[in-house]
């Protein structure tokens, strides 16, 4: 069972636009069996913080192409991309590159 | 691959899967930090590496082109995003630091607002315009801020090709560097001091934007404590002598009045009447540019630099490929284009990969602004960029080495001239685009193509018996047989078939989604009717013309 978690989600490059504008979400995940991974964070996103157009940051079970997912700073293919377990007080962010320029 | 005798049917020998770069691993380069940030397909870097990394290409990349000589102008094309901003940084920091490693050039930021064309509201744009602001200063170069309601303010000049001699061989630009660095050792001391304060730790990038900073009240012609020095002694002498320009470059934080309502007005409607979001994103581009070449020419500027990134000229050879640009994608994808003739267009961060600049940006704070395009959140298959962009990413999501080897191939490009003949007369060059019409007047497939489309979007009211005339106009095909002598039938039809003959292939294409050519704005119009005007006089002189031409060349060949 794993505790609630307490994590920043934010967002730059132009997906904030999809979250009606706000940048930095510090969310609180609520405590479940299995433990938050950046999978189930997706899907809790989705559900909770994406107000709009699904289809322009989330793509199957992955973000879009073109979107960058740092964790704490870091590349997340470093860490396991999907796969990562969140810990407690991380922070997520995930950089839209498509507004290029 | 493709043996003969290659067993298809036994499984390849089972390889294992290529090591995750987990965070176990170190730093591919120092092989003492852990990694942040995975390049390419696995190479882990670790922060202080790749930064390393990002500089060193930054700088190669001029370095090994040689085209921006010591002491140049050049303008900065920003337009907020990461990229042009990622290349200002870059920029900045080269300028600072001291030694003889250090950039060389004297640059000025431009910005073109685009709010109108992309809907914005005023307010909007003036936040916008805030925070643009707020950068400008804090980086410290001379900047232009200019809307595009502009272009209706043109001259038709900003259509031409300016010739200019050739900048010479490596051994000029050799002889540039020395003569340059002479010249900095000879005011020495009163040099020497003032780098001094300019030089930081190249390691911080906190430490170029304070000092910056402190500078950052409206330089004057005193700009002696501004990095860099050497451009500030430079740029004291003209403005005091030669007050004959617009404005000097140093007192030029130049930014004209507000655009009026009328002519935001005019722009929203001309984007209004394109019909596809390709064309207006092509018009949107062509605009751009013919705005930047004539602040660039205004204000002595010989080189545009812009900030498209790998990722981008990837995806933009092939739209253009789609788009009809075949033609011409070494000059748009390349790293120089000299298609204007005097002013050169040179993209220092062709190298970079978007995933690239945003993680430098993000690490060492580079500060941009978002600001929403003309296609922020358009579905995908709204537009050929769109989709080729969707197409591009995917494949490289699956296959990293993607953009990677269609940047490849922009490189080997070559841009051959059009009939082989360099040293002769240069030839029509496209309306809009500026570069050499790739399109026969004769008998051409596109040709026909095009008269026979046209034909098609005849208007009915026109009285059949000028049908049988039309089609000699319409497509430029036979000007020589005489047909314009009837004068009253061409015109009649005309100034559109006039404007669309003098456009290549791919500028044609995206014209045929504007049903009518007033919108466009007047320089455009007043071009295309002085070289329509000037082909036909040319064309009735020719017969008169004594054949000595003729002879020398054919004697000559």
């Amino acid at each position: 069972m794993a505790a609630p978690l307490s994590v920043e989600v934010e967002f730059g490059g132009g997906a904030e636009l999809l979250f009606d504008g706000v940048k930095k979400h510090q969310v609180t995940l609520p405590g479940q069996e299995e433990p938050w991974d950046i999978r189930s964070l997706l899907v809790w996103i989705k559900k909770n913080l994406l107000k709009e157009r699904p289809e322009l940051f989330i793509q199957g079970d992955s973000v879009r192409p073109g979107i960058l997912v740092l964790i704490n700073d870091a590349d997340w293919e470093l860490l396991g991309e999907l796969d990562y377990q969140l810990q407690d007080q991380d922070s997520v962010l995930f950089i839209s590159t498509l507004h290029g320029g | 691959m493709c043996q003969v005798g290659e067993d298809y049917g036994a499984p390849a020998p089972e390889m294992p899967p290529p090591p995750r770069a987990g965070r176990e691993l170190k730093c591919v380069k120092c092989k003492e930090d852990l990694p942040v940030v995975v390049i390419r397909a696995g190479d882990a870097f670790c922060r202080d590496c790749f930064k390393a990394f990002y500089v060193h290409k930054f700088r190669a990349v001029l370095g090994k082109n040689r085209l921006i000589f010591p002491g140049e102008k050049v303008l900065l094309a920003w337009s907020g995003g990461p990229s042009s901003s990622s290349m200002i940084w870059q920029v900045l920091e080269g300028l600072s630091r001291d030694s003889a490693k250090r950039l060389r050039f004297v640059p000025g930021i431009v910005y073109v607002d685009e709010g109108a064309a992309c809907g914005q509201s005023p307010g909007d744009r003036a936040r916008t315009l805030a925070e643009m602001k707020l950068i400008l200063q804090t980086v410290g170069f001379p900047w232009h801020i200019v809307a595009l309601e502009e272009v209706f303010s043109l001259p038709p000049s900003v259509l031409r090709y300016l010739a200019q001699e050739p900048s010479g061989t490596k051994g000029a630009y050799k002889a540039a560097v020395d003569s340059f660095l002479q010249q900095q050792h000879a005011p020495a001391e009163g040099e020497e001091q003032l780098s001094q304060p300019g030089s930081q730790d190249p390691q911080s990038p906190a430490g170029p934007p304070t000092a910056a900073q402190t500078e950052a009240q409206p330089p004057t012609a005193a700009q002696t404590e501004a990095q860099p020095p050497t451009a500030a002694q430079t740029e004291t002498q003209p403005p005091t002598a030669a007050q004959t320009e617009a404005q000097p470059p140093t007192a030029a934080q130049t930014e004209a009045q507000p655009p009026t309502a009328a002519q935001t007005e005019a722009l929203s409607r001309l984007f209004d009447s394109v019909k596809t979001l390709t064309a207006k994103e092509e018009l949107l581009q062509t605009l751009r540019t013919h705005l930047i070449l004539h602040v660039a020419r205004t204000h002595g500027y010989s080189k545009v630099m812009t900030g498209d990134s790998c990722t981008r000229l990837a995806i933009k050879l092939m739209t253009s490929l789609a788009l009809g640009r075949g033609a011409f994608l070494a000059w748009d994808t390349g790293f120089s284009d000299e298609r204007h003739g005097d002013v050169v267009v040179v993209r220092p961060m062709r190298e970079h990969t978007l995933k690239e600049v945003a993680f430098y940006n993000r690490l060492f704070a580079v500060p941009s602004v978002f600001t929403p395009a003309i296609d922020t959140k358009a579905p995908e298959k709204s537009s050929i960029h769109r989709l080729m962009e969707a197409f591009m990413l995917r494949l490289q999501a699956q296959f990293p080495s993607t953009v990677s080897t269609v940047y490849r191939t922009s490189e080997k490009l070559v841009k051959a001239p059009r009939h082989g003949s360099a040293g002769g007369p240069p030839g029509p060059r496209c309306l809009l685009c500026m570069c050499a019409l790739d399109i026969d007047t004769a008998d051409s497939a596109t040709a026909f193509g095009a008269q026979t489309s046209h034909l098609s979007h005849m208007q009915p009211p026109t009285p059949p018996a000028e049908a049988p005339t039309t089609p000699c106009c319409s497509a430029g095909v036979g000007r020589a047989q005489g047909c314009c002598q009837g004068a009253e039938p061409c015109r009649r039809e005309d100034p559109r078939a006039h404007v669309i003959e003098q456009l290549c292939y791919g500028c044609r294409v995206n014209m045929k989604d504007l049903p009518s050519l007033d919108p466009l704005p007047p320089y455009i119009l007043t071009e295309a009717q002085f070289r329509s005007q000037r082909a036909s006089v040319l064309q009735e002189m020719q017969e008169y013309l004594i054949d000595s031409d003729d002879e020398a060349q054919t004697g000559e060949s």
